[in-house]
This record gives C-alpha cells, sequence and structure tokens, in this order.
C-alpha cells in the first residue's frame, strides 16, 4: 500500500491532547478522514470528526478529498472567535 | 475601497484604525468592539486566551469583509482580532465600516461580526475563578451537535 507524508499542524483543544504543536507523518491514510481516524488511534482527541472542519494547504476542505503528498492537514475545532 | 484585517497581539488602538476608514465620499461610520466578559454560562471568568489558524483565517476574514462591501455597498470594512492572553475588560474584537449613509453602514458591521464569529478558525480559552479552564464550545458542550460550524458558503 502507497503511503504519503503528511503534515499535520494542531491547534487549541486538539495541540493540548496531542501534546504539539504539529507533526508528520507517514500514512496509508487516502482521505482527511482516514487521518483523523488513524490519528484518533493515538492521541486522545474527545471531539468527533463530526464536530470539526478540516483544512488542508489553508484552505477549507472536504473530508473525502484525497490527501496528496505534502500536503498540510488542520482540523478544526468548534470555533469561539469574536 | 478598502479591507483591511490583522491579527494583534497587544491592546487594539481604535483611533488608529477608525482612521484607515475616513473618506470624504462617506457620511456614515459605524464600529463594533467585542470585550472580555467575566462570566459565560453561570461560571466567572478570570482572564483568557485567543488561539488562531492565522493563516487561514486572515483569507477567511478577507472573503468575509469583500463581501460585506459587496453585498452592503460599504466604501471600507475592517477587522481586528486580539489573539495572546486577554484580562476581563480587554477589547477582544474591532469592526469598523464607513459607508456613504449609516443604515448600510450598520447593517455591514453587524454582518462582519456574525460573520467572524461563525466562521474565522480561532478558539478561546476561558480560565475560571474557580481554577478550571475550557475551550469553549468544545469541552462543556461536548455533545455532537451542540455547536456545530456554519456551513461552508
Amino acid at each position: 500500500m502507497s503511503t504519503r507524508r503528511i503534515s499535520v499542524q494542531y491547534y487549541a483543544l486538539l495541540r493540548e491532547q496531542a501534546g504539539c504543536r504539529g507533526e508528520q507523518v507517514e500514512t496509508a491514510a487516502v482521505t482527511a478522514a482516514d487521518l483523523y481516524a488513524e490519528l484518533r488511534r493515538r492521541h486522545p482527541f474527545t471531539l468527533d470528526a463530526g464536530m470539526l472542519r478540516v483544512a488542508v494547504n489553508a484552505q477549507f476542505s472536504d473530508w473525502s478529498r484525497p490527501l496528496r503528498d505534502g500536503d498540510a492537514v488542520v482540523f478544526i475545532p468548534p470555533v469561539a472567535g469574536g | 475601497m478598502g479591507t483591511r484585517f490583522e491579527f494583534s497581539l497587544t491592546a487594539i488602538d481604535t483611533a488608529r484604525w477608525r482612521a484607515t476608514l475616513a473618506d470624504p465620499a462617506c457620511g456614515g461610520y459605524a464600529a463594533f468592539e467585542g470585550w472580555v466578559r467575566n462570566h459565560n454560562e453561570g461560571l466567572q471568568v478570570q482572564r483568557l486566551e485567543y488561539e488562531a489558524f492565522e493563516a487561514l483565517a486572515a483569507n477567511e476574514a478577507g472573503l468575509i469583509l469583500a463581501q460585506a462591501l459587496q453585498r452592503f455597498g460599504v466604501a471600507h470594512a475592517a477587522c481586528v482580532h486580539r489573539v495572546g492572553e486577554l484580562a476581563v475588560g480587554e477589547m477582544a474584537v474591532w469592526v469598523g465600516v464607513s459607508a456613504a449613509h449609516r443604515d448600510e453602514a450598520f447593517r455591514a458591521c453587524r454582518f462582519i461580526i456574525d460573520e467572524i464569529k461563525h466562521r474565522l478558525p480561532i478558539w478561546k480559552k476561558e480560565h475560571y475563578r474557580n481554577g478550571d479552564s475550557g475551550w469553549v464550545n468544545c469541552e462543556r458542550c461536548a455533545q455532537p451537535g451542540a455547536h456545530q460550524h456554519a456551513p461552508p458558503r
């Protein structure tokens, strides 16, 4: 199975639960949804994917969009600006 | 016509921001200031911190401000949002709009702050007087569906 190298950045609650601001992952995950499921097995993330949005390369993205080698992924918890 | 968005680590200088909206063609100026409140959902808030995914937030804020110009026909719109540690009473966000007339300035200002709150990847961690802390909308309301994101537009 082919793998790709993805850069993941964490913010807010996810940053605290991951214990880091980001990491490089070598993954067979095809989509961002697959990747979050994989990361949830390694980190104690309490937020279900249904509560998050996802950004790829600093653009809001679809969870089912195929990831490409070198993509930068950010999972976005419920926001609270203003 | 212009738009401007920034994050700030320090107190917002509203006079400087207001001056960026000055225009002899404008007869109306409306602004909104959001302040750090000392209570939320029954808990006493002592201080808070804002964290942002700045690249995406700046892009999204640019879209919101451009939409405000287009939708309401205002001349200039600007917004600045704090990140980092804030004390009760400090200004967390400022929105300002100038327009030919007051009605569109008020409406555009309301539109911008509402969209900023729903769409920008900014998170708020509250520290309470009882020693607890929590990320707003993430921890104390963990049921799915309780605080959903706004749908993409």
